[in-house]
């Protein structure tokens, strides 16, 4: 059996990692690669970058990373945050990224997801798609959650399906951030919409939620903070899981 | 001899990786001596035109009795053909490959591998042990003597049960990722590199 994922999130700018990481012994916690392999000893089944440099320039210091984390850490890792267009991606996937993820520029161009995958497999393609209730329907959002894309949740993952995305990430903007729990209504709608793989983000703040998500079949769950600040190690969390009858990696 | 192992670029995804663990050298050329380690980032097609100019040379080192390594997509061009696109495979074993039907594809994620056979790459890896898995397509094959490893994605009366590790006297092929799969997978290639004619 295929065993459900655990994901950790970690947000990079100009190399660094940002946003609270609090491990003990770590001598430097704005380290991407030492965070990483910190997380493979841990037992995480993959890794989201999720790139938020500003500037072109500075690009290259993230492609660095990349290469690094390639060739140290020996747990799957995707890379994602601003990419336009299928030169980026390749360049990416040549640095060594296993996976990479697109958000906006696949839902203003649709097509670029075809082009993607035709040239790298759809399996190493994930399409991140932030989404929030407005009274009526789950709507996409685009430039990190910032501009609603006037579109339902679901009829968007079904496109991307149909274009070859190999995978969606999705987060709700809902429950991002309260880790009050995924949202499992929206995620369910998802999971049943499409036959590609569906990750749960945003929300997580205990066990329990991951075991949620699971219920209504997520292929895996993603988190940040809860493993940041040592809330629950990834160990901690898998056992819980194993307890449930969650078929996990350990 | 074990520097001697060459990791085919095919100009696609990473190498460097793999090498970092197998050793050896990243080239575009299989050469004449050592190991060969088949990566694969990409699609049949896409990755076999690349391959094409190395197929009468890697047909020659196998029939040398190098050891030869295909890693996901490089497993699968060892068979003669895939559905995922018309270029011709290498043909060195017997089998098709074939998309997933009835489960969520791609199956991605760390799945079991059930050990059929005594297979060098397994020492000191616990049989039923996880690998990193992405991939659409798997190996089908009539011939059960070159199963080495089998992996059952779904459930055991509803789901697909496909070769993931296939062996046949110096080639080998793993339809996951070991340089992905942590410590089992670094043990494995590990394997594979110690192996001596």
């Amino acid at each position: 059996m295929l065993a459900k994922r655990i994901i950790a999130a970690l947000d990079i700018k100009e190399g660094r990692v940002v946003k609270g990481i609090n491990f003990k012994n770590l001598r430097d916690a704005g380290d991407p690669v030492q965070l990483a392999k910190r997380y493979e000893d841990e037992g995480i089944d993959e890794i989201v970058f999720l790139d938020i440099t500003a500037s072109n320039e500075k690009r290259g210091i993230l492609m660095d990373i990349v290469k690094e984390v390639a060739e140290e850490v020996h747990v799957p890792f995707t890379v994602g945050g601003g990419l336009k267009d299928l030169q980026g991606v390749r360049e990416l996937v040549k640095n060594g990224a296993d996976k990479v993820f697109i958000n906006t520029a696949a839902f203003q161009e649709p097509e670029l997801i075809r082009e993607v995958s035709d040239t790298l497999g759809s399996s190493n393609l994930v399409i991140a798609v932030d989404a929030k209730w407005n009274g009526d329907i789950w709507e996409v959002y685009t430039h990190g959650g910032s501009v609603p894309g006037g579109k339902d949740v679901i009829s968007w993952v079904r496109e991307v399906e149909e274009l070859g995305g190999g995978e969606i990430l999705l987060t709700s903007m809902d429950a991002d951030g309260t880790e009050d729990g995924f949202d499992i209504p929206m995620l369910k709608a998802v999971v049943e919409a499409v036959n590609i793989p569906v990750i749960a983000s945003g929300g997580a703040g205990k066990p329990e939620h991951f075991r949620e998500a699971f219920q209504v079949d997520a292929s895996g769950a993603l988190a940040a903070s809860i493993f940041h600040y040592e809330k629950y190690t990834v160990g901690d969390l898998k056992g819980y899981l194993k307890g449930c009858g969650v078929d996990v990696r350990t | 001899m074990e520097d001697d192992t060459v990791v085919l670029d095919l100009g696609i995804g990473n190498v460097a990786n793999v090498r970092k663990v197998t050793g050896g050298t990243v080239s575009t050329d299989i050469g004449e001596t050592g190991k060969i380690v088949l990566p694969g980032v990409g699609n049949f097609k896409g990755v076999m035109e690349a391959l094409e100019p190395q197929r009468g040379a890697l047909l020659d080192a196998v029939e040398e009795g190098r050891y030869v390594l295909g890693i996901c997509l490089g497993m699968q061009l060892l068979f003669h053909a895939s559905q995922e696109g018309e270029g011709k495979g290498l043909g060195i074993m017997e089998g098709e490959v074939k998309r997933f039907v009835g489960v969520r594809t791609p199956h991605i994620g760390w799945n079991r591998v059930r050990f059929e056979k005594d297979c060098p790459l397994f020492k000191g890896i616990p049989d039923g042990s996880h690998f990193y898995f992405v991939h659409s397509y798997h190996v089908s094959t009539d011939d059960e003597n070159m199963v080495a490893g089998s992996t059952l994605y779904g459930e055991e009366d509803t789901g697909v049960r496909f070769p993931s590790v296939v062996w046949d006297g110096n080639v080998f092929g793993v339809q996951f990722h070991p340089e992905k799969s942590s410590v089992h997978g670094l043990r494995l290639l590990k394997n594979f590199r110690e192996l001596r004619t």
